[in-house]
């Protein structure tokens, strides 16, 4: 069928459009490439080297090394994985229960609470009232407290509409002959929506999971205390402010320059190879939560 | 006797009938409204106090005497804020970034999505799909860590530069620099990702109308112009208004990381400029000015961008 309409203008753009896609996926995938190579350089042979780079220059560890010696990675590791985990698994216990009220039909207050919750989305009250909310407000309990990275980010408001979508898809008249053999709100949510809105609560569990792994900010504003820092505020330490200090420790004043360079590139695989390695596997999920968010109902 | 007091009430004035209706629906829901304090706390401390607390624009807010006891100024930090040397620059930058970003942001993910839909191979298509979408999973840190480290003098960017003869230099110093760096960074981080929408409404295009088209005589381009472009154009707008709603609402995350002193002549934008002042600067109150002038803009534009929205496709973008 497709021979019908084949041309000798289209056989081009197809050519045409194989060799972009490709470049594409070349640009896309060098720099990350380009850090892998240079995380297992040799550090002086790297800093001498210039231009692109297909392999490592030699082959050496001690990159990988230094940067597991580095006292903060780890425990940075260590308070990411805790603020991912509680902070997702509140996050979406939370959501769903709001996603659960604002699909609702007969509740009295309905509509007043859910104005509310959307007027959210059009207007904050600013980055410095809030800090000071944290800081003050509920100073004594979150402020230098891990709780700090998870409470005022617990529920977003998008998150909440895109689980409000898949709520509402779910037939009226499960929730009805569930009702009616007397089960309550709580069996409702618990037994019937959720359960058959698994593929939302997915899509929403990865997309906190994300933003928790990722968030950075708050920790910068909220949290003193070192060891106390996620994974991303050590990163930025290392990455941007230049602080590898720690891990250069021991070596050659010469040689402390080159190898602080291959120990950052380290530190990025390092941080960043458990979120590509399943990120495949999660892949349509992701997709999944882009399309349920584009009907928002 | 639970009948007669029924009765009673619905006889009675409007306001007991109201009273019975509130009544029955706390019976029926009390669970969910209980169910509903962790939300409701969340959004009132989270989201409400702090609108509460802005109202330290038209104070000199001092921590120790509190929000509501610190001195009225009345407008003195916005007449400070308008005639300081920094509304037109923080204005000017954060509308440069929106634009360019927009241009140039805006319509690459379509043209992706446009491409992979007429890609032949499955595999293929997936592999480019895959891969676009990676970087979309890398934090903004480690985005902005491999930008830095790129575009030093030693970096590879300017290791290819110095192959074309220009001459390498610290690109992040360079306030001439810092706009494509933040916009090309961007549509590496995001092309992609943002390609799937567009996909999925490519998707639901109907194949009999490309069949139809095809007897018709129509060659692939001819299609492409008719059916494909068409089909995506809701979408597109949608997306477009979002975008606008969000013009002046850039985040100061990837410009705080990606900025220094020597680039704030083309870097700093409106969230940056309050992060600085405010906690850096220590300058509270002004910079709460200058942070709800912008959430009234953004309250505008976001809005007019509803309606707008509406209009063209009736549907809200929320």
């Amino acid at each position: 069928m497709a021979s019908i309409d084949r041309t000798k203008g289209q056989d081009i753009f197809n050519i045409f459009n194989v060799i972009f896609m490709v470049a594409l996926m070349l640009v896309t995938l060098y720099p990350l490439l380009y850090v892998v190579f240079a995380s297992f350089s040799d550090a002086g042979r790297f800093l001498a080297h210039s231009g692109m780079l297909w392999r490592p220059l030699g082959f050496s560890g001690l990159a990988y090394e230094r940067a597991f010696q580095h006292p903060s990675i780890m425990s940075g590791y260590g308070n990411t994985i805790i603020i991912v985990v509680i902070g997702t698994i509140l996050s979406v216990m939370v959501t769903a229960i709001g996603a659960y009220f604002l699909s609702r039909k007969n509740v009295l207050f309905q509509r007043p609470i859910a104005f509310l919750i959307m007027f959210t989305m059009f207007f904050s009250g600013g980055l410095i009232p809030t800090y000071f909310v944290v800081k003050n407000f509920l100073g004594g309990v979150l402020y230098d407290s891990l709780w700090a990275l998870i409470v005022p980010t617990m529920v977003s408001t998008y998150n909440l509409v895109v689980m409000r979508s898949g709520f509402a898809a779910i037939p009226d008249s499960l929730e009805e002959s569930a009702r009616i053999d007397g089960a309550g709100h709580l069996t409702i949510l618990f037994k019937i929506v959720l359960p058959l809105a698994k593929a939302t609560v997915a899509v929403i569990v990865l997309y906190y999971g994300v933003a928790y792994w990722n968030a950075w900010f708050n920790a910068s504003i909220y949290i003193n205390d070192n060891a106390k820092y996620p994974l991303q505020l050590v990163l930025r330490q290392i990455l941007l402010i230049n602080d590898t200090n720690n891990m250069t420790f021991g070596v050659d004043a010469g040689d402390q320059m080159a190898i602080s360079e291959t120990i950052k590139y380290a530190v990025i695989v390092i941080a960043t190879l458990p979120i590509l390695c399943v990120y495949p596997f999660l892949q349509k999920y992701f997709v999944k939560g882009v399309m349920i968010g584009a009907v928002k109902g | 006797m639970a009948t007669q007091t029924v009765h009673a009430a619905a006889k009675g004035s409007k306001l007991s009938s109201a009273g019975k209706i509130l009544a029955s629906d706390m019976k029926r829901n009390y669970s969910l409204y209980l169910l509903m304090i962790p939300v409701l706390l969340f959004y009132f401390i989270f989201m409400y106090r702090p609108m509460y607390g802005a109202i330290i624009a038209f104070k000199d807010f001092n921590p120790a005497d509190g929000i509501w006891n610190s001195p009225n100024v009345g407008l003195d930090n916005f007449r400070k804020f308008w005639d300081s040397m920094y509304r037109n620059r923080i204005f000017f930058n954060t509308l440069k970034i929106s634009f360019s970003t927009l241009i140039f942001g805006f319509p690459a993910p379509i043209i992706l999505a446009l491409l992979i839909n007429e890609l032949r191979s499955k595999i293929f298509t997936k592999s480019v799909q895959t891969i676009t979408y990676l970087p979309h999973f890398i934090s903004l840190v480690v985005v902005c860590g491999m930008i830095k480290d790129f575009t030093t003098e030693t970096g590879i960017i300017n290791d290819i530069i110095k192959v074309f003869g220009g001459t390498p230099t610290t690109m992040l110093n360079n306030p001439r620099y810092f706009v494509p760096i933040y916009v090309i960074s961007d549509i590496w981080q995001g092309i992609g990702w943002g390609s799937i929408i567009y996909l999925a409404a490519l998707s639901g295009i109907d194949a009999e109308l490309y069949e139809a088209a095809r007897i018709d005589g129509a060659g692939r381009w001819r299609q492409t112009l008719s059916i494909t472009i068409p089909s995506i154009i809701p979408t597109i707008i949608t997306m477009l208004l979002l975008r606008v709603g969000q013009m002046m609402n850039i985040g100061y995350e990837k410009i705080i990381l990606l900025y220094n002193p020597l680039t704030y002549e083309t870097a700093d934008v409106i969230s940056s400029f309050v992060y600085r002042e405010g906690l850096q600067n220590f300058q509270y109150s002004y910079s709460t000015a200058v942070g709800l002038l912008n959430s009234v803009i953004n309250f505008i534009l976001v809005f007019g961008a509803n309606m707008m929205s509406k209009k063209f496709n009736d549907t809200s973008l929320w």
